[in-house]
């Protein structure tokens, strides 16, 4: 029996939300999507926690400029707060340098995060995934019974065609999925929607190409101006799983 | 590993089983501590006396007996096997503290010591786990 497990369930008890942001592919945007999810529903009077698992790729804390703050210890980890969310990532620990993590050790890590982290009462946890179907998808679904998803896509067909895979492996495994949010998008082309609702799952909306997006990385002020999160902002009003009802 | 997050997780899997098997009351908890997760064990047991405190009744007296397993690693590359507890004290204050919290951020700050690989395995001495529970 691994102690580890029970107590992870513990420490999200007071988290009425966890919603992971995932898609098939690299570099479509899920940390970029997750990372302003996180920010507006913050500055919109939630209390919000950001978890980057992307332990190969963590990038969260550049998209928000989040530097010089440490969790604390206390009866396990307490994240700091940045911006106003409660921030907790792999870099904290490895620095800027790469881990090199095999499975096993991916799992253990995961694990080892979630156990230690004391999240305390949030409104939304979101969780910046890394991308596809492998262990750290796996884990989340295992170990955070509540999790819900949102899919990331571009309009590209290869985008698409992943996200297929990961909705069809989340339908198999009877994972709660919000719905997708198509990312990048240049054209006033349905394609994206019509794909998605065949397969049943809510379409939640669309981020349009913002090409000053990437000057204004790390400078929250400016981010929260751009056309990206206002795209976000639209996204949140028309979901229900972000309705001020229910959290 | 924090030592308050094993204490808290040792005492909800006793508690759980405790559930499951309808005893009355826990005599015994057998721990096993990969030394990979660097867990004080002075700490660990403070830790579970005060996560202990408020289970009185199921918890009173239970025996707690820990037990540790020395660490080996092992390169996958070039297959040289080398102890844990060596490469731990060629590492700085910060770099040690990081692997508590985390054991396998290992891979980040250890490097095998002949080819300088950091894909290597923890072939002895990694992960906490329960090894039975014994009640009445």
């Amino acid at each position: 029996m691994d102690p580890r497990l029970d107590v992870i369930n513990k420490r999200i008890k007071d988290v009425k939300k966890l919603v992971a942001v995932s898609g098939g592919k690299g570099g479509i945007g899920k940390s970029s999507v997750a990372s302003l999810l996180a920010l507006i529903l913050s500055k919109s009077g939630k209390r919000v926690g950001l978890l980057d698992l992307d332990f190969c790729g963590p990038s969260t804390h550049v998209i928000l400029g989040i530097r010089n703050v440490y969790p604390k210890e206390e009866r396990g980890i307490c994240p700091p707060t940045a911006h106003g969310l409660k921030f907790m990532s792999i870099i904290f620990y490895a620095g800027d340098n790469p881990s090199p993590l095999r499975g096993i050790d991916l799992s253990n890590a995961i694990i080892e995060l979630l156990a230690i982290t004391r999240w305390g009462r949030l409104d939304f946890l979101i969780i910046d995934m890394p991308p596809g179907i492998g262990d750290a998808t796996l884990d989340t679904i295992r170990f955070l019974e509540r999790v819900e998803f949102i899919i990331v896509t571009t309009p590209s067909k290869v985008a698409l065609e992943t996200v297929k895979k990961v909705l069809q492996m989340q339908k198999e495994l009877a994972v709660s999925t919000i719905g997708v949010i198509e990312n990048m998008k240049t054209t006033d082309s349905s394609h994206v929607a019509e794909q998605v609702k065949a397969f049943d799952i809510p379409f939640l909306g669309s981020i349009h190409f913002d090409k000053d997006f990437e000057n204004v990385l790390g400078d929250v002020d400016k981010l929260s101006k751009t056309q990206f999160a206002g795209d976000i902002k639209k996204i949140i009003t028309n979901t229900p799983a972000f309705a001020t009802e229910g959290v | 590993m924090h030592e308050w997050a094993l204490a808290d997780g040792v005492v909800s899997t006793a508690l759980k089983v405790a559930e499951n098997e309808k005893l009355k009351k826990i005599t015994k908890i057998k721990v096993k501590i990969g030394e990979l997760q660097q867990i004080d064990l002075d700490i660990f047991r403070h830790a579970l006396e005060d996560v202990i405190r408020p289970q009185e009744g199921m918890l009173r007296d239970t025996q707690i007996e820990i037990g540790t397993e020395a660490a080996i690693l092992r390169c996958r590359n070039c297959r040289r096997e080398w102890r844990f507890a060596d490469a731990m004290s060629r590492l700085d204050e910060d770099e040690a503290e990081s692997i508590h919290f985390i054991p396998e951020i290992a891979h980040v700050y250890i490097r095998c010591p002949s080819c300088r690989s950091p894909d290597f395995e923890v072939i002895k001495g990694r992960g906490v786990w329960i090894d039975s529970i014994e009640g009445e």
